[in-house]
């Protein structure tokens, strides 16, 4: 999809407060309402709008870790992703599921209350998954989301 | 602040649908609207939860290449974490940035149209930051799971 200035206006705008309706989006870039809904209605049927997310403060709410899993899988070729996959995808404490091409076969985003619970996470949900084998973990300290190429 | 079972209860399903409408989350939470608001807004207020934000699909946007690159700086300058951050601030393809406590030090997002501009990122802009010792990259083929849910 092609987008424009006032397009790309419109994106930096919602990516920073998705919540805004269309005739304060318009307010703001000097848009009537109806042509800003048209505008927003555009982006969200090309799927480049794809929904909310909501920044947590996960700490305030009982879970003080975030970590993130580097994973290999031992037996390349005869576990089936998708078993994985399933399995890793059902697993409440898993936010993240990437299939990766490097080092590792899998990244995963893990949160749990604190050190204890993670533990208890790693051993009892993720080293019981079929087919791994080597997993690397890194404890978040800091994420920030940066605007991305807008202009 | 202190969170009761309802207040959780209503995160639980607003975070795993942030884009759900009002009457159908108080609906799911088993709480009236007016409930759902005050909830929600105290909450809010309290700093537990942000303001929804866009989520954009940047392959959409015709960017069809996503890696994660995994810095070791040289941590004998001790101004290495922010002087590395603040010039990948810099760099428009980088859509995130993460510390670590571990093997990894930094985690740098970067998008690409294709290979080709990749490339170009890679060499002119990424690799001119500075202090880095080493870096890996991992290349998303596939999300399989991307939630902000928590087990609530």
């Amino acid at each position: 999809m092609d987008l424009d200035d006032l397009d790309r206006a419109i994106l930096r705008l919602l990516a920073a407060e998705g919540g805004l309706a269309a005739g304060e989006v318009g307010r703001r870039l000097g848009l009537s309402q109806p042509a800003a809904w048209r505008r927003i209605r555009r982006l969200e049927e090309a799927g480049v709008l794809a929904g909310l997310r909501v920044d947590v403060d996960r700490a305030a709410l009982g879970f003080g870790v975030t970590v993130f899993l580097g994973v290999k899988l031992a037996t390349k070729g005869r576990v089936s992703l998708e078993d994985f996959e399933r399995a890793v995808g059902a697993i409440p404490e898993v936010q993240v599921v990437q299939h990766v091409l490097g080092l590792f076969d899998y990244r995963l985003r893990v949160v749990a209350r604190d050190i204890a619970d993670f533990e208890r996470v790693l051993r009892r949900r993720i080293m019981t998954l079929p087919g791994l084998g080597q997993v690397e973990a890194n404890v978040l300290l800091t994420e920030e989301r940066r605007p991305g190429p807008l202009g | 602040m202190q969170t009761d079972e309802t207040d959780r209860r209503i995160l639980r399903h607003y975070l795993a649908e942030p884009g759900l409408a009002r009457a159908e989350l108080a609906e799911r939470a088993g709480v009236t609207q007016a409930t759902l608001w005050r909830r929600l807004e105290r909450m809010a207020g309290a700093g537990l939860i942000g303001a929804p934000r866009a989520v954009i699909d940047w392959r959409k946007l015709g960017y069809e290449v996503e890696v994660s690159l995994r810095f070791t700086l040289d941590k004998t300058n001790p101004r290495a974490f922010d002087e590395f951050i603040g010039a990948a601030r810099e760099v428009p393809e980088v859509v995130g940035i993460e510390t670590f406590l571990g093997r990894v030090d930094v985690r740098l997002n970067v998008i690409a149209r294709n290979m080709a501009q990749y490339q170009e990122v890679y060499r002119a802009r990424i690799l001119a930051l500075p202090h880095i010792a080493e870096v890996e990259a991992l290349m998303l083929i596939a999300t399989i799971k991307e939630s902000e849910g928590l087990p609530l």
